[in-house]
């Protein structure tokens, strides 16, 4: 039996997240992959913004940073830069990770700095009860989305590939062995990891759903049946793979890593050969 | 180098200097006029000692990046100008209630909004102190040659440090245009301070434990695994909303700096034993009313100079002292009355001259005794 008490700050649980949240899941999963590694838990940075999946820094034991909305790549740049050997991790919400901090999102991409991203994907802002976020599905109601959302969402792994994060993956709440793996292969690549993870939020988005959801298991259950696994999303046509999404390791690419660039360029000016 | 070093350079420049004469080892920053050489000198000179540059995708990431660097043990510093430190407000109240040192360079421009990029103000003098939403500490240093820009740096770091929170230092795009000569004081001719640290050796449960006249402790990450938020937080670091640790908590990163104010307060007197006009001014406007002090000792008239170095906290009891004495009180700033709304709570308006210039040219002394004279 995994003893995930050596991990969690046990003294500040129960967590504030809702039932049927899958922030939960998540966390385990997270800290399964930690151990994985073997890390040393003073070695590891873990920085959040602001909102629910932002709480979870508070029930891990490592040194844990919790700033303000949208601001968790920054301050977590500054972490890594400044002192390299740390393991880097940033968990964020989509409106936290896409809207408020889309900028820093993009600039982490494009630099290819050694962070790991994870982005709790509910499609919604949960913890000022349900407004509509950048990943809210086109036509959902929400708070202030009452007669239907008309915005199209971005695709976190396509946004993130397209900037130049070296690793990208997809996973959901759902599917827990791979969203394990997923984590742990982000954890140890070389360079920007993004992990995008599909989750619900029954409290606040799925019970203005009446038409599409009865419950919040019926949430999961949407994660189940609308996952398409990368290699049999090759197969299928884009109409087929219309309202489904691909899940898997969707992007892996060598480039080099912004710290060690870095690291060489002092190295060259101390040498004296700029 | 165990020497000083005699250079003749812009007060930007001078800022950098003092910034890596202070230890500064971490610098993120986005580009904005006037500020901008204070990031290309450090992004030339850091490398060289093993500190890092960072030029952040805005001035958000860049003060993000700094509180995060200071979090692990660096001195870290940003510079920008009036727009940016805007931008950055939300972050110098994190910084406070954090508990985390850095500094953060305005070098004021022309607003609002974008203004006038190019040209001389004294725009952000309140911003300096009320910019940032909730109550919180604020120390804000007002440089007004390249001399004071490289001494004023360090002493920013050194507060900093010391009273672990945010030092803000505001020039102006005179002060750090100019070009002045400056010497470099040789190592361990300024003391320089560095943050106290828990001890090393186990875990350090309450970071923010603190006397309530103090600020708190914290190691640094790695040092000891320990929570950091913005949120109100008790001794522990974790977030609470128990009425009674929120009031002391609040209280204690505000009372910390009033506390040991003999440390932070900074004047510049100049003939005031017998004043009956005195000038208040800071900055580069300061260098303008000085010579209008000198001109009228010459023609007989008894005018002295009270010139903040340290602007918040607000220097009171020194200002009562000598503003007491003057029959007549001139403000000469290159703003609609930033300063002025400072002393009027000092003293009746009716004493008060105001002098203020907002059509980015720099304030002269003709124009201060022009207006002086005006309103005999």
């Amino acid at each position: 039996m995994f003893d995930y008490s050596v991990y969690l700050r046990n003294e500040k649980l129960p967590h504030i997240w809702c039932a049927g949240c899958g922030h939960g899941i998540v966390l385990k999963s997270l800290i399964r992959a930690i151990a994985k590694t073997g890390w040393d838990k003073n070695d590891i940075v873990l920085v959040s913004g602001i909102g629910c999946a932002s709480r979870l820094p508070g029930y891990v034991d490592f040194n844990t940073l919790h700033t303000a909305h949208g601001r968790a790549i920054a301050f977590a740049t500054g972490v890594k830069l400044a002192k390299p050997s740390f393991h880097v991790i940033v968990v964020a919400g989509d409106g936290d990770a896409l809207a408020i901090g889309g900028n820093h999102l993009i600039h982490a991409c494009r630099r290819n700095i050694d962070i790991t991203l994870i982005v709790f994907n509910n499609g919604i802002y949960g913890m000022t009860g349900g407004q509509y976020s950048p990943t809210t599905p086109l036509g959902d109601k929400a708070a202030t989305a009452p007669y239907g959302h008309i915005e199209p969402l971005f695709d976190v792994a396509e946004l993130a590939k397209g900037c130049g994060a070296t690793f990208v993956a997809r996973g959901t709440s759902y599917h827990v062995p791979q969203l394990d793996e997923y984590i742990y292969k982000a954890l140890i690549h070389k360079g920007f990891s993004v992990v995008d993870v599909i989750e619900a939020c029954w409290t606040t988005h799925g019970r203005k759903q009446k038409e599409k959801y009865k419950d919040n298991l019926e949430m999961l259950k949407w994660q189940r049946d609308n996952a398409v696994p990368f290699a049999k999303a090759q197969t299928m046509s884009a109409e087929e793979l219309k309202g489904k999404f691909i899940t898997g390791i969707l992007h892996q690419a060598e480039r080099p890593e912004y710290v060690e660039q870095y690291q060489r360029l002092v190295a060259d000016v101390k040498g004296g050969n700029p | 180098m165990t020497e000083r070093r005699e250079v003749f350079v812009q007060g930007n420049i001078a800022c950098a200097e003092g910034a890596l004469y202070a230890g500064c080892s971490f610098f993120a920053g986005y580009p904005i006029t006037p500020s901008t050489e204070v990031a290309e000198h450090l992004s030339e000179e850091l490398p060289k000692r093993g500190g890092t540059f960072i030029q952040m995708e805005d001035e958000i990431a860049s003060l993000g990046a700094v509180i995060g660097a200071a979090l692990t043990g660096a001195k870290a510093m940003t510079a920008t100008s009036g727009p940016g430190f805007s931008l950055m407000q939300e972050l110098i109240g994190y910084a406070c209630i954090a508990e985390v040192p850095c500094v953060i360079v305005d070098i004021m421009r022309g607003g609002p909004s974008t203004g006038l990029p190019t040209s001389p103000a004294q725009s952000d003098l309140l911003q300096a102190k009320w910019g940032t939403h909730g109550d919180h500490p604020s120390i804000a240093l007002v440089p007004n040659s390249v001399e004071e820009m490289f001494s004023e740096t360090v002493r920013a770091f050194n507060l900093a440090e010391y009273f672990r929170t945010p030092v803000i230092i505001l020039g102006d795009e005179i002060i750090g245009h100019m070009r002045e000569k400056l010497s470099i004081p040789a190592p361990g001719e300024i003391e320089i301070v560095n943050r106290k640290l828990p001890d090393s050796d186990g875990v350090c449960r309450l970071p923010y434990r603190a006397d309530g006249k103090y600020p708190a402790c914290l190691p640094n990450f790695g040092q000891s695994r320990f929570h950091v938020t913005g949120l109100n937080h008790d001794e522990s670091g974790f977030p609470t909303s128990d009425p009674s640790i929120v009031q002391e908590s609040n209280a204690r990163i505000i009372e910390k700096i009033y506390h040991q104010r003999e440390m932070i307060d900074k004047v510049e007197v100049r003939y005031c034993d017998d004043v009956e006009m005195l000038l208040v001014a800071v900055g580069s406007a300061a260098r303008a009313a000085e010579e209008v002090v000198e001109e009228y000792r010459r023609k007989g008239v008894k005018a002295g100079l009270f010139r903040p170095v340290t602007l918040w906290p607000f220097p009171k009891k020194q200002f009562r002292e000598y503003a007491e004495r003057a029959g007549r009180v001139v403000v000469p700033e290159m703003n609609m009355g930033q300063l002025r709304t400072v002393v009027e709570r000092f003293i009746p308006s009716s004493k008060i001259v105001p002098v203020n210039l907002v059509n980015g040219e720099p304030i002269d002394p003709e124009f201060i005794i022009f207006t002086i004279e005006k309103c005999r």
